[in-house]
């Protein structure tokens, strides 16, 4: 079928490497010594550990549930032992600690007990959700968000369109590209799948051109339920702003979803993970990994979540090297770290070995303005980085900071070679911070003022009475303590009785 | 278990596209080259001498500045920045300028203009044209007699007599008169002023075939030299389109209103500073509006300035000074056309 | 004359430009509101006036200075000179030493339950009755000190409040100001 494209402002062409690791079949990672499961791989709450260290577990066994809504459960990726449940370094660009179940694997790899489902369709979409939420499934593009979220929202709202997403626009990675490769009907029946858990009256998914192969496996497979659509080569076509613009011709509302416009969209990995904890049981517990770059032999991996990143580099020929950096996800956002310890969580679709990363120091600014031209959020990055400069943050907000979506194609065009994605990071962070302290000062500003309200109001009580007494005269005076003398005494008088009759009843 | 111990935060991207400023400026120097050389064929070497005097001034001026501001010398000096100012400025100068114009009006454009605002990227002004006028303003008679074109006289300059010129200045030089007159903009403006019709001007030998006699084959230089930045995506196409679009229309209104004083559309653009400035002056980002709205006001800006100046003020051309007053606007312009952000929805 | 013309009737175009695009400058009242929102609202009183509110009054009328505010520090001073247009200044040390956010912390071995720090926070974030245990409400305390003089047997003192991602634990009190 043939879909009239919008394409979507700036953007780049950037030499996409793809044919270092996408030619080769992908290979099954063989078992590491040690397998460590962060608590938090997704956006949202971190899982809490339902075992103990010395706790026996199986593969796809729950070892911690999910906490609260936004939450998924983590798996335990193979049989084994808990050896430790502590901080772990896990992928993190300032290299934090975080906590993790580490597991010994036993080697057997046994099964726990799985509840294959035969037939998806039978299933009423609510409980698809449920499903697919306890196996544990992420949004596999980066992000990580729990996917079944997106699932509710769209069986709340009146779902137009379900987009899967198979656009891997950065440049090496291959992973989406090798799955559909290899099994293109997980993809397509997992898009089946989503598409009636949502009700979705559309349904795409879009490639772009330069995965022929992928396009041709999925070709074969889908008959005119699903629209298969090539997009010509561009960078950041995998965002999801930009994948809806392009597609329907539709912005995304600054700070708005998808889902107000009646648009769902799940990455093509997503799909095929969602397919599999339903059809076959198995919870999310491996995925593709691409390792590129300077290894020897760069290739994909399945690998089980949890293994180092270290072991699936040492899989493809990796040698350390003087001067070469590590980059986990593409090299265009990317997080650079500076170990090779930490474990390939459910977001962690790429493990670059480069040497040429940008090293070169930053220049002055001289407004050439070619970050304007590539900026696909057609944003002014050059006025953004004066006013983070300068710490402006009201100027940052007005000039709609937050709708950055840190693709990098200002950072890579730019003639200074200045780090602007850095600066707007940096930016975004300090006024989240400051937003934090500013409500805090609020709600301390109500509490004083309440707090001096009452004061006020019992100093005007007092005040009350005082007056009160200064109005009645002298002679008044002596008869109104003469009163309150009596009063007291009536009361005494009345206490001492009830006392009595107090006792009288015991 | 390598480690790494270095806590280096890199943030993304890793990848950057082969580009620099040193990369930028390489190739605005590459495309004036023709230029330079036709300039030297019609109006000789001086061209050339005032062109590396003022390139050796300037990369002095700027070693001086950064030496003082305390900036990396090697990193800065050879960005090319005061290379292409320094031919800019010396483009813009009559070959037989005497050589302490020309450093006047480098240090003005280097010291002043561009490092007293803050260096490369925070100048307001474009330093070349702000030297321009720093030098026109003070020294009008020695910015205003240039040699004549090649093809009109045989007498030509020696290059003896060309150094002495510049060395020692015009007094030194007896024949100077003969080998001197005014630029095809001057006359033109001193004649009408005469009273005289532009077909009669027009008769004069200072004209070529459609425009200044040898200046139009300079012109026609800057627009090849422009065109090739803009295929190599140096320069924005907005930028000289709309510019030259503004002189055209406006110069051609006034031309059908009354031609016999009015010079047509196309003498126009093949004369004076506006083929250079299309492509090499209006386009400077540094000192440019930074929106794509702004870049088109703010050309539209300096063509209407150019064409008035050029037409009712004592100067004959305008380019230098419609330049530096957009360029004081550029800030308000910027503030003004802030592009609608991918999914804002524009209330009012 | 005709240079001088243009170049007037430049000006003159530049002029309502720029006027029309010079920002909304607020009445005295509101600035007082504007000031007050950029403070901190721990209401410790170390700038010299009785809270935050005061102390935005001061600026406003009576021209108080903007670096006198130690809890805001530098962050504070910095977007009072921008909102006034004036100079970023170091705190004045006279009112005290910028420092990370601290929390009060009773003592509940020690404390008597004599209501005086209770009555001097001036957010009512410590709970409590006479001569019954106090205890200070961590979220709701704004780190303003005031309840450290008062109290007798000198049970609280001031931890430094650790704020990691959701996470809020307390750390040994640091007493040196970054």
């Amino acid at each position: 079928m043939n879909r009239e494209l919008y394409p979507f402002p700036g953007g780049l062409q950037i030499p996409p490497h793809k044919e270092l690791s996408n030619a080769k079949t992908s290979l099954i990672t063989p078992l590491p010594d040690s397998i460590i499961l962060p608590l938090q791989q997704h956006i949202g709450t971190p899982a809490v550990p339902l075992v103990k260290t010395g706790d026996k577990v199986l593969k796809g066994q729950i070892i911690a549930r999910a906490d609260g809504y936004v939450s998924v459960p983590v798996h335990a990726s193979t049989s084994g032992k808990i050896i430790d449940i502590g901080n772990y370094t896990v992928p993190d660009p300032l290299g934090l600690k975080a906590p993790c179940i580490v597991i010994e694997p036993d080697g057997d790899d046994v099964w726990f007990e799985i509840k294959p489902t035969h037939d998806y369709a039978s299933i009423d979409p609510k409980d698809l959700q449920d499903v697919i939420r306890e196996a544990g499934i992420v949004g596999l593009g980066g992000a990580g968000f729990p996917a079944h979220v997106k699932l509710r929202e769209g069986t709340e709202s009146a779902v137009d369109t379900l987009i899967i997403n198979a656009v891997e626009c950065e440049p090496f990675i291959s992973c989406d590209d090798r799955l559909i490769r290899e099994k293109p009907g997980y993809i397509v029946n997992g898009t089946r799948m989503i598409r009636h858990a949502i009700q979705a009256k559309y349904c795409v998914i879009a490639l772009e051109a330069d995965m022929p192969e992928a396009y041709a496996a999925l070709k074969e497979l889908i008959d005119d339920d699903i629209d298969l659509i090539q997009l010509p080569v561009k960078y950041p076509q995998g965002g999801e702003r930009q994948l809806i613009k392009v597609l329907t011709g539709m912005e995304v509302p600054s700070g708005g979803l998808p889902i107000h416009m009646g648009i769902v969209m799940h990455n093509a990995a997503t799909a095929a993970a969602a397919y599999r904890a339903v059809i076959r049981g198995e919870p999310l517990i491996s995925r593709y990994v691409t390792v590129s770059g300077e290894v020897n032999d760069p290739r994909n991996l399945q690998v089980l979540l949890g293994t180092p990143v270290k072991h699936c580099a040492d899989q493809c020929g990796y040698e350390d090297k003087e001067g070469q950096a590590i980059i986990l996800g593409g090299p265009m956002m990317g997080m650079y770290v500076n170990n090779m310890h930490m474990p390939v969580i459910k977001t962690t679709n790429c493990v670059l070995v480069t040497s040429t990363y940008n090293k070169s120091p930053e220049m002055p600014c001289i407004r050439c303005g070619q970050c304007v031209d590539v900026c696909p959020e057609k944003l002014l990055p050059q006025q953004l980085f004066w006013h983070a400069h300068a710490k402006n943050y009201d100027r940052l907000r007005e000039y709609h900071l937050f709708d950055c979506i840190e693709c990098g194609c200002c950072s890579f065009v730019c003639p200074s070679n200045i780090r602007l994605v850095q600066y707007y990071r940096k930016a975004k962070r300090q006024i989240t911070q400051d937003e934090q302290t500013r409500s805090g000062a609020d709600h301390a500003r109500e509490r004083f003022i309440a707090r001096n309200a009452r004061l006020a109001r019992e100093e005007q009580t007092q005040n009350n009475e005082l007056l009160a007494g200064s109005d009645i005269g002298e002679l008044d005076k002596q008869a109104f303590i003469q009163a309150a003398v009596e009063r007291t005494r009536a009361k005494r008088a009345q206490l001492g009785k009830q006392e009595n009759s107090d006792d009288d009843q015991e | 278990m390598m480690t790494r111990n270095e806590t280096v935060i890199i943030s993304s991207p890793h990848l950057h596209a082969v580009t620099s400023i040193n990369h930028v400026m390489t190739r605005v120097i590459y495309a004036l080259i023709p230029g330079i050389l036709l300039s030297a064929w019609f109006f000789g070497s001086g061209v050339l001498i005032q062109s590396l005097l003022a390139v050796l001034f300037a990369l002095c001026a700027e070693a001086l500045m950064l030496y003082l501001r305390e900036k990396p010398l090697r990193l800065f000096l050879f960005d090319g920045s005061a290379v292409v100012t320094a031919l800019l400025f010396a483009l813009c100068l009559s070959p037989y300028t005497p050589v302490w114009v020309n450093f006047t009006g480098i240090c003005f454009a280097i010291i002043v203009a561009k490092h007293l605002y803050g260096g490369i990227g925070y100048n307001m002004f474009n330093p070349a044209m702000a030297g321009y006028v720093f030098v026109l303003l003070c020294f009008p008679v020695n910015m205003t007699t240039w040699p004549l074109p090649a093809g009109i006289t045989d007498q030509q300059a020696t290059l003896l007599q060309i150094l002495s010129i510049i060395f020692t200045g015009p007094s030194s030089l007896e024949n100077f008169d003969s080998l001197s007159g005014a630029t095809t903009l001057g006359w033109t403006k001193s004649q009408l002023s005469g009273m005289f019709m532009i077909t009669e001007i027009r008769n004069s030998p200072l004209f070529g075939s459609f425009a200044g006699k040898g200046t139009e084959w300079i012109a026609v230089a800057w627009l090849c030299g422009g065109i090739w930045l803009l295929i190599q995506r140096i320069i924005k196409w907005e930028m000289p389109v709309f510019f030259i679009g503004t002189v055209f229309l406006i110069s051609l209104l006034f031309y059908w209103y009354d031609s016999s004083i009015y010079l047509s559309p196309v003498l126009t653009l093949f004369t004076g500073g506006i083929m250079l400035a299309t492509f090499f002056i209006i386009t400077d980002p540094v000192t440019a509006s930074a929106t794509p709205r702004g870049r088109i006001i703010y050309v539209i800006g300096i063509g209407l300035l150019t064409y008035i100046i050029r037409t009712w003020s004592a100067y004959p051309d305008g380019v230098a000074f419609a330049v530096l007053l957009m360029n004081a606007v550029v800030p308000l312009v910027d503030n003004y056309t802030r592009p609608r952000v991918f999914g804002e929805i524009k209330h009012g | 004359m005709t240079g001088i013309l243009i170049v007037l009737a430049f000006t003159v175009v530049i002029a309502v430009l720029l006027y029309y695009s010079r920002g909304e400058v607020p009445e005295q009242e509101k600035l007082v509101d504007i000031i007050d929102s950029l403070l901190p609202q721990t209401q410790c009183g170390q700038c010299g006036y009785p809270g935050c509110k005061p102390y935005a009054d001061a600026i406003v009328h009576n021209h108080a200075d903007i670096n006198q505010c130690p809890p805001g520090g530098r962050n504070t001073i910095r977007q009072l000179a921008d909102l006034l247009g004036g100079e970023i200044k170091p705190l004045n040390p006279a009112h005290g030493k910028a420092g990370p956010k601290r929390v009060a912390f009773i003592d509940e071995d020690i404390c008597i339950g004599c209501v005086k720090c209770i009555k001097a926070c001036p957010v009512d974030a410590i709970v409590g009755a006479p001569e019954q245990m106090h205890t200070v409400i961590t979220l709701e305390c704004t780190g303003c000190e005031l309840c450290v003089a008062p109290c007798p047997v000198d049970c609280i003192s001031m931890l430094v409040f650790v704020q990691g991602g959701r996470r809020v634990k307390l750390g040994p009190a640091m007493r040196t100001s970054s």
